[in-house]
C-alpha cells in the first residue's frame, strides 16, 4: 500500500466511510508534558476515571501497565513475574528499540483511508507497544490507559500488539477523559498480530464526555490456529464514535470473536461494526453485538462477515433494544461470499421491551421498574461473551450501575 | 378470598369475558373447566390486573379490598400467585436469578426443585427460553412454590406433560395447596387424580356456566368432553 507522505497530506481532507464529518483542526494540539509516575501516586482524580474503565490501581492484579496522558506516557512497567515473557512500552520507544517493529507499522491498517488515519500518521502521539514473547502465558491481564486532561484536546495514538506463536494473554485498554473534559477528539490507530498458536483477548472499555468524538481504526491478521478475541464496550455519552474493526482470518483454522455492548444515551452518535475477513481453510468467525439505545441516541450496529475460503464459516448476531420513542438503532448486517463452501449467517433484532415479559416479572413480584431493569441486564447477558472471571466481576459491575443494581 | 362479581373484560377490542361470577373462600381449592378459547385464561391476566385487559364492569375483591384497578405487583403482595400456561421468554433473565428473589432466602431453592423434578442446572438458564413443554409447567411451578402466595393460580398445569411428571406436579401442588386457598385451570382434568378440589366451575363463552359439586361436573366431562356441555340448556343460552 502507498506509504508516501503525499498521499497522505492529501488524505488529511478524505471525510470517513461512516460516521459525521469533523474539522480534524478544530481541536487543540499543545500540552504540558506529564512526567512518569507509579500507578499507585496517581491522582486521585485520574485514577477514578481510569477505574470507570477497567484500569486497576492495584499493581498486583495486573501484568504489566501502560499509562498515557494527552502525548505523555507516564507509566511503562512490567511486573517483575513477567519481564523476558510479556513487554509494554510506548510505540515510540518500540521503534526505536526494534528494527523489526516497522515492520508490523502501518502494515494492516492504510494511513491513506480518511482524514483520521491520515492525522494519526502526520500528528503521531505515542500509543502502546505490547509484546507477548513465543510461548508466553501471561496469567493475569496487561493493561493501557489512554487518557485525555486537557479540553478541545486531540489525541492521536498508534498501537502496536504483537503475540508471538504459542502465547497467550488478556489485554484490558481504558480510554477515558478527565471529569472537566467536555469536548476533543482521539483517534487511535491500533494494529493486532497474532501469530501462529496464540490466543489473545483484547478487551477495550471507553467512557467519554458529551461533546468528545472518537475515530478508533483498528485492523487484526490472525495467523495458524490462533484465536483473537474483541471485547468493546462504550456506556457512557459522546458526541459521536465511529468504529470498524477488521479482522483478518488469514490463517488456517483461526479463530475471531467480535464482541460489543454499546448503550447510547443522551445524543449519543455511536456508529460501530466489526468485520471479519474469512482467508484461511478452516477459519471461524463471530460477532455478536448487544445495543441499547436511551433518549435521542442514534446506533447504526453494523457488521460485516466476508468469505474468501471454501472452507470457512461465521455467524453475525445483532440484537437492538429501544428504550426512548427518540432513540434510534439501524442494525446493519452484511454477509459477502466469494466462494462456493463458505457458511455465513446472521440474526439480528431491533425493539422495545415486550410488555408481555414485564406483566410476567410484575406478576412475580417485581415492580415494573425491577422487571425493566432485570430484562435490559439480562439483554446485556456478557455470559455469552465468555470473558476471563475477574473482568467478568467488572464488566458487569458496570452493567449494574448503569442499569439499576443487583437484585 | 377471592371474590369476582359480573366482571366484563375486553382484550384488544374483544370481548372475552361477560359478567362471570366467582367466589372462592378461604381454604378452598376450586376447579375450573371449560373447552379453549372459553376465557379461562383471560379470567386470569383480569385477576392479576394486566393492562391489556380492560375491565368494562363488575369488580375483583381480594380478602375485602377492592384491587380492580390495582397494578399487578400490589396484587401480588397481597398474595395471589400464578403458574402461567404460556410463558414469555426472556432472554438473559436466569431462572435462579427469579427464584432467589421469590424465596427471599428463606427457603432452600435447591431442595425446591427436587420436588417439581428441575435440575439445579436450570438455575443459570434463560427464563423459558428452550424448555421444553413440559419443563416450561414444572418451572412455572416451581417459581410459584417459590413465591408462596396464599392464593395459588395454575392456569392448565398438566397440559403437555407425560405421565411420569404429571405425578410430580400432582403431588407437588397438593402438598403446597395444604392450607391454602387456589383456582385450579385444567382443559383436560388430568391433574385432579392427586387433588382433592372443593368445587367445580365451567366456563363456556367467556362467563361460568355452572358451577357445582366437582365429582359430578369432572366425573361427566372426562367422559363426554365439552361437547356434552354444549348440550346443556344453561350453555345453550349462552350462544
Ligand atoms: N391478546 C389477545 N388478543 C386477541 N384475542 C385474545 C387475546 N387474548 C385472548 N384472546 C381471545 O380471547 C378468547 C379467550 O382466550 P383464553 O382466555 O386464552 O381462553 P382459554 O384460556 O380458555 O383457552 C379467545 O378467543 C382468544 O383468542
Ligand atoms: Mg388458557
Amino acid at each position: 500500500m502507498p506509504k508516501g507522505k503525499k498521499t497522505t497530506l492529501k488524505a488529511i481532507e478524505k471525510p470517513a466511510a461512516f460516521g459525521p464529518d469533523l474539522d480534524v483542526e478544530a481541536f487543540k494540539r499543545e500540552t504540558s508534558y506529564w512526567p512518569a509516575c507509579k500507578i499507585s501516586t496517581l491522582p486521585r482524580d485520574i485514577a477514578q476515571r481510569a477505574l470507570s474503565v477497567g484500569i486497576s490501581t492495584e499493581e498486583k492484579e495486573r501484568a504489566g501497565t501502560y499509562f498515557q496522558i494527552d502525548h505523555s506516557a507516564i507509566l511503562q512497567t512490567i511486573r517483575e513475574t513477567f519481564s523476558g515473557k510479556a513487554e509494554i512500552m510506548s510505540t515510540k520507544k518500540a521503534l526505536k528499540k526494534y528494527r523489526w517493529a516497522k515492520e508490523y507499522w502501518w502494515e494492516i491498517v492504510d494511513a491513506n483511508t480518511d482524514k483520521f488515519t491520515a492525522l494519526a500518521k502526520l500528528k503521531w502521539d505515542q500509543g502502546y507497544f505490547i509484546r507477548v514473547l513465543e510461548g508466553q502465558k501471561i496469567t493475569i491481564p496487561l493493561q493501557a490507559c489512554l487518557f485525555i486532561s486537557k479540553d478541545n484536546f486531540n489525541q492521536n495514538v498508534h498501537n502496536l500488539i504483537i503475540a508471538e506463536p504459542n502465547s497467550e494473554a488478556q489485554i484490558i485498554t481504558g480510554c477515558t477523559v478527565h471529569p472537566n473534559v467536555q469536548s476533543g477528539l482521539h483517534v487511535g490507530i491500533s494494529e493486532f498480530y497474532v501469530q501462529k498458536n496464540a490466543k489473545l483477548t483484547f478487551t477495550m472499555i471507553h467512557n467519554w464526555a458529551q461533546n468528545f468524538n472518537v475515530r478508533p481504526r483498528t485492523a487484526a491478521l490472525v495467523d495458524d490456529d490462533a484465536t483473537f478475541v474483541s471485547n468493546y464496550m462504550c456506556m457512557k455519552p459522546v458526541k459521536s464514535l465511529q468504529m470498524y474493526p477488521v479482522a483478518y482470518c488469514k490463517g488456517a483454522n483461526s479463530r475471531v470473536r467480535f464482541n460489543t455492548i454499546l448503550h447510547g444515551n443522551q445524543n449519543s452518535h455511536l456508529d460501530v461494526g466489526s468485520k471479519v475477513v474469512l482467508q484461511g481453510k478452516g477459519s471461524r468467525g463471530e460477532i455478536i453485538t448487544r445495543a441499547i439505545a436511551s433518549d435521542n441516541a442514534q446506533i447504526n450496529a453494523r457488521g460485516l462477515l466476508v468469505g474468501e475460503h471454501e472452507d470457512s464459516k461465521a455467524h453475525l448476531e445483532c440484537r437492538g433494544l429501544l428504550l426512548s420513542d427518540e432513540a434510534y438503532i439501524h442494525a446493519i448486517p452484511e454477509l459477502v461470499g466469494n466462494v462456493k463452501g463458505t457458511e455465513l449467517s446472521h440474526e439480528a433484532a431491533v425493539g422495545k421491551i415486550a410488555e408481555e415479559q414485564i406483566q410476567y416479572l410484575m406478576a412475580r413480584g417485581f415492580s415494573q421498574t425491577e422487571a425493566e431493569s432485570l430484562i435490559i441486564r439480562g439483554f446485556m447477558d456478557i455470559n455469552i461473551f465468555g470473558l476471563p472471571d475477574a473482568l467478568k466481576r467488572d464488566v458487569k459491575r458496570m452493567i449494574d450501575a448503569t442499569f439499576g443494581g443487583a437484585l | 378470598m377471592l371474590r369476582i362479581e359480573n366482571l366484563t373484560v375486553e382484550i384488544a377490542g374483544k370481548r372475552v369475558l361477560g359478567g362471570v361470577n366467582l367466589e372462592v373462600p378461604k381454604g378452598e381449592i376450586h376447579v375450573l373447566l371449560g373447552p379453549n378459547g372459553s376465557g379461562k385464561t383471560s379470567l386470569i391476566t383480569s385477576i392479576l390486573g394486566f393492562p391489556s385487559c380492560h375491565i368494562l364492569s363488575g369488580n375483583i375483591r381480594f380478602n375485602g379490598t377492592d384491587i380492580t384497578t390495582m397494578p399487578t405487583d400490589e396484587r401480588v403482595k397481597l398474595g395471589i400467585g400464578v403458574a402461567f400456561q404460556n410463558p414469555p421468554q426472556i432472554r438473559g433473565v436466569k431462572l435462579g436469578d427469579v427464584l432467589r428473589h421469590l424465596t427471599k432466602g428463606k427457603i432452600d431453592e435447591v431442595k425446591l426443585a427436587g420436588t417439581t423434578n428441575i435440575p439445579v442446572d436450570f438455575f443459570g438458564r434463560d427464563l423459558n427460553l428452550g424448555f421444553s413443554g413440559g419443563e416450561l409447567k414444572r418451572t412455572e411451578i416451581l417459581q410459584l412454590l417459590a413465591q408462596r402466595p396464599d392464593f395459588a393460580i395454575f392456569d392448565e398445569p398438566d397440559s403437555g406433560v407425560d405421565v411420569e411428571n404429571l405425578e410430580v406436579i400432582g403431588k407437588a401442588i397438593n402438598e403446597f395447596l395444604k392450607n391454602r386457598s387456589g383456582l385450579l385451570i385444567t382443559h383436560l382434568g388430568h391433574i385432579l387424580r392427586y387433588l382433592k378440589v372443593d368445587k367445580a366451575h365451567v366456563m363456556f363463552y367467556g362467563t361460568i356456566a355452572c358451577s357445582g359439586k366437582p365429582t359430578n361436573i369432572i366425573n361427566r366431562i372426562m367422559k363426554k368432553g365439552y361437547k356434552w356441555c354444549e348440550r346443556c340448556p344453561k350453555v345453550k343460552k349462552l350462544r
